[in-house]
């Protein structure tokens, strides 16, 4: 029953990669591949994977969706029309697809125990997260703890590409005017004309910013963690700045703080790994905060997804007010 | 007892969602312009997806499930019209007309 869905959504995601990619309207696009990552959420729920799934289904479908639409309304929706067709990328990539196809049949069945996957190093980690961490969710043990470098190195790189897209977008071309004044004039009001939109929207934002606090503070029990609950508050808070408009965000969520919580978010990452040295550990090694390394482990868990998810949301937020402040020229 | 008949509402609940997810999808494909279109969307999202809920309710028994289950029928109740409001308003605001049939002469100040 389960690889009859599947393979329904599957199936379906082939659709909508097609479908994204004949579209020529940039617009129709973007809705399609929103489609896209809302169907590869259920399929990484079908193959159990709740915590991806989560982080697909706020980051893919919704936050990404509002950043293609922000992006569209700075450069125009049509895409530009090509004659020609271009033959040596499609040959490049219908040898790759050939060969990505060809190595489908040599990959162990799903769900075999077999697999290597299952062979490595996740059966350590599973025997060992009751002992060491104590948390049932052994993903964010992995993720938090385990594997804290790379996560590290995620949220440095979240951090840099936030930095890098406001550096492109405020960027103003020299001798030139906006185009027009009025465009970002009701950009910055929003769609505070709309009394239903905003009544619902409001309605919305606090279980939305509840529901990313519960993902984020209860991430060690249930799925969840610092990167979707982040992507959940900045979608709240992006709501909240399409509803009532760019002024009022900003004075809810000002420019100055978020760049300093940004930084913040990983700093305080970083910082829980220095302390962890001072105390004569390891970097990262949380067993020395505490007296009992378990409840180390769980103070450590809890800042570092905390500065992830500080980090997440203020970066995203900002890339947002980037796009929809700019004005066009 | 108390058991098969809830079985046998759940059932019957979800078969009767079903079918209205049918009809809006149907709907959908055969209806003429966005607005029409939007209606028959919304079939699928109020009255299906209540029908459906519903009877995932009834299946669950008095569990936590139903009442994650009755907050997603909540939610649903209170995003879906909007949605299908703000995709008609911005259509409408975006210079769409609807499409008016031959016997009926567009009324003045009538609401889309």
């Amino acid at each position: 029953m389960i690889a009859l869905i599947g393979l329904i959504t599957l199936t379906l995601v082939a659709v909508a990669a097609i479908a994204t990619v004949m579209a020529t309207n940039l617009f129709v696009a973007s809705m399609w591949f929103g489609i896209f990552s809302l169907l590869m959420a259920s399929n990484f729920f079908i193959l159990d994977a709740a915590d991806v799934a989560l982080t697909e289904a706020a980051v893919g479908a919704g936050v990404s969706t509002v950043l293609f639409m922000g992006a569209l309304a700075l450069t125009g929706e049509k895409e530009a029309i090509r004659s020609r067709v271009s033959w040596f990328p499609m040959a490049v990539l219908g040898v790759l697809a050939l060969a990505l196809f060809v190595a489908t049949f040599q990959q162990p069945m799903l769900g075999d125990p077999m697999a290597p996957v299952h062979q490595h190093v996740a059966p350590w980690y599973l025997e060992q997260t009751p002992k060491l961490i104590n948390i049932p969710n052994v993903v964010t043990a992995i993720l938090a703890s385990f594997r804290g470098y790379d996560t590290l190195g995620e949220v440095i790189v979240i951090f840099t590409a936030g930095i890098g897209v406001l550096s492109v977008l405020s960027f103003k071309p020299k001798g030139r005017q906006s185009v027009s004044s009025e465009a970002l004039a009701a950009k910055v009001r929003g769609v505070q004309h709309h009394s239903i939109l905003r009544v619902v929207g409001k309605l919305v934002i606090p279980l939305l910013m509840l529901f990313a606090l519960v993902v984020q503070f209860h991430g060690k029990y249930t799925p969840g963690g610092g990167f979707s609950a982040g992507a959940l508050f900045a979608a709240a808070v992006m709501l909240y700045g399409i509803l009532e408009g760019a002024d009022r965000s900003a004075k809810a969520m000002p420019e100055k703080v978020m760049l300093r919580l940004a930084v913040f978010g990983a700093t305080l990452y970083t910082s829980v790994g220095l302390v962890c040295m001072l105390l004569g550990g390891a970097f990262l090694d949380y067993n020395v905060l505490w007296p009992d390394p378990v409840v180390g482990q769980y103070f450590g868990i809890l800042l570092v997804e905390f500065g992830v998810g500080l980090t997440v949301t203020t970066v995203l937020v900002m890339v947002f007010n980037a796009f929809a402040n700019r004005p066009t020229y | 007892m108390m058991g098969t008949i809830f079985d046998w509402l759940s059932g019957l609940l979800l078969v009767a969602g079903g079918f209205f997810v049918l009809v809006g999808g149907v709907g959908v494909i055969r209806m003429p312009d966005l607005y029409t279109r939007i209606h028959a969307a919304s079939v699928t999202e109020t009255l299906g997806t209540m029908l459906i809920l519903t009877g995932l309710m009834l299946h669950s028994g008095w569990e936590l499930a139903t009442f994650k289950l009755l907050a997603i029928l909540v939610f649903l109740l209170f995003t879906g019209p909007v949605s299908s409001y703000a995709l008609g308003n911005t259509a409408l605001l975006g210079g769409l007309k609807p499409e008016l049939g031959e016997q009926d002469p567009p009324k003045e100040g009538r609401e889309s």
